[in-house]
């Protein structure tokens, strides 16, 4: 792998950068594998790096059926934070921000993780109570956690519409420092990079159709590229890991709905950190491009449709230029809608399914990008092994049956209420 | 946007309703009787078709009946519309 330094970029500047290597090798695919991971978005490639990092697994290949990244790694809200009340959650994502951190310099890419700070804003004392508990729950667990007044909000968000004459006023918020956000191609190119350089085959354009099952244990996967045989696989694949897992005759707790995103034209900064609004559930930053980047609820049915409501845009739209009235004069660039793997409780599902070498990381609902380097790291652990790590291990099939589910919020089994 | 053909009111736009999931699953009829497994398959395990899809609407802004709906779940393209429990 060709490093990137301040040597090698001015290395570059004197040859007219010409002679830069491609990131990442165009592989055919091999007859056989020891791990395949299906879908190179940003978990399926962090498993990979991982594998070949941690567990010393090299004879590995992601398989990507369309351009890597270019599914829900592309379709994201971009936002990093671990604040979580429950402690298999906390552990789990706090772990996560962890591994962002430090990942720039892990991978020799820059992923752009900037640590804004992730602010929750509420509008009455039911919120304000839910909020600085779970804000407590994360300071007793040792993560960074604050409790902001309107004069903290006044000062940390010069935008924010604090008036009194709104129809959900905003009485205080809460933050946690360290969340933030980061770029979500550099995450899909970094992994890639850094996973290829320890010999791992990136394959794009190769369309996983059906996976090949003797005697109860995965032995290979039926491809458009042919056949290719795999001692074990992991499926990262949020959004279609129904459909994969039914390949293998799994049935999931997961539901497939769709989230609408939007961004505007780019202007100058004038959001510095994720704005997120309790009342009507729409979030906010604005990217290093200078586009306002707004995320909000789910259109709330099943849908593989990749087309949102615009029912669910307008209330979009509605709530952020409310609490940042400059959005309202704003011109939309575009929106578009991801399907979201909704799981029953809210929380994923990183682990070993009922297929002898067949593990999952899916049902990631609204929260999978800032999952991205723990779910890798987590399933590449349970793929070397053989077994959970202690992190995934809360995050089974199992929970759904026995009843130790992770419901965050406390919504029940109702895939579109989390 | 959804236009749910609801056969008490007409066209609807889907902001009037409710979405109610899957239709046609039956709550285990002696509850003491049945098992885990049971349970957690009424509970949590639905079909999650990427093509037609029986579902439940309610039309909360309406005349207020639960509908059956037939809906495919990629092209959102709706077919048969009737009340759920006549």
């Amino acid at each position: 792998m060709q490093r990137y330094s301040i040597f090698s970029l001015l290395r570059g500047a004197f040859s007219g950068h010409r002679d830069w290597e491609p990131a990442w090798r165009a592989p055919e695919p091999k007859s056989s594998y020891d791990v395949i991971i299906v879908g190179g978005g940003g978990h399926g490639l962090a498993t990979a790096y991982y594998l070949a990092r941690n567990h010393g697994i090299a004879n590995v290949a992601v398989l990507e059926r369309g351009w890597i990244g270019g599914g829900n790694t592309g379709r994201n809200t971009t936002i990093v934070r671990s604040n979580y009340l429950l402690p298999e959650n906390q552990r789990f994502y706090e772990h996560s921000l962890k591994l962002w951190e430090g990942l720039s310099r892990d991978l020799n890419y820059n992923v752009m993780f900037s640590p804004r700070g992730v602010i929750n804003v509420f509008h009455t004392d039911a919120q304000r109570d839910y909020w600085v508990r779970r804000h407590n729950g994360m300071r007793y667990a040792g993560i960074d956690a604050e409790l902001l007044t309107r004069a903290d909000l006044a000062r940390l968000v010069p935008a924010l519409n604090l008036s009194p004459d709104i129809r959900h006023p905003v009485v205080g918020g809460v933050m946690q420092p360290r969340g933030g956000v980061a770029r979500h191609d550099a995450v899909a190119w970094g992994y890639a990079r850094a996973a290829d350089a320890l010999g791992v085959d990136i394959i794009q354009d190769c369309e996983v159709t059906g996976i090949d099952i003797q005697g109860g244990r995965v032995t290979g996967l039926q491809t458009s590229r042919g056949p290719i045989g795999a001692g074990r696989v992991g499926l990262a694949v949020a959004g279609h890991s129904s459909r994969l897992a039914e390949m293998a005759g799994v049935r999931l707790p997961i539901e497939t709905h769709l989230l609408t995103a939007t961004v505007s034209e780019p202007v100058k900064p004038f959001i510095d950190a994720v704005v997120s609004i309790a009342a009507t559930h729409a979030y906010v930053s604005q990217t290093d491009k200078g586009e306002v980047l707004i995320g909000g609820s789910l259109d709330g049915y099943n849908s593989w449709s990749q087309r949102g409501s615009p029912a669910r845009l307008e209330d979009i739209l509605a709530s952020a230029s409310e609490y940042f009235p400059r959005v309202s004069r704003l011109r939309q660039l575009r929106h578009w809608a991801g399907v979201m793997d909704m799981s029953m409780d809210g929380s994923p599902i990183i682990a070993k399914l009922p297929v002898e070498g067949l593990v999952m990381t899916g049902g990631w609902c609204y929260g999978g990008f800032k999952a991205t380097p723990a779910s890798g790291w987590c399933l590449a652990w349970t793929l070397a092994n053989d077994a959970p790590h202690a992190l995934n291990a809360p995050f089974s099939l199992e929970r759904f049956r026995t009843g130790a589910v992770l419901d965050e919020n406390g919504a029940g089994p109702v895939a579109w209420g989390h | 946007m959804l236009l749910i053909p609801c056969p008490f009111c007409g066209a609807r736009d889907e902001t009037e309703f409710a979405y109610g999931g899957e239709a046609g699953i039956e709550r285990p009829a002696d509850p003491e009787a049945a098992t885990d497994e049971a349970w957690t398959d009424y509970l949590c395990f639905h079909d999650n078709p990427k093509g037609p899809h029986r579902e439940l609407w309610f039309h909360r802004d309406g005349c207020r009946r639960w509908l059956e709906v037939e809906r495919d779940t990629y092209t959102h393209e709706l077919g048969a519309v009737r009340l759920s429990r006549p």
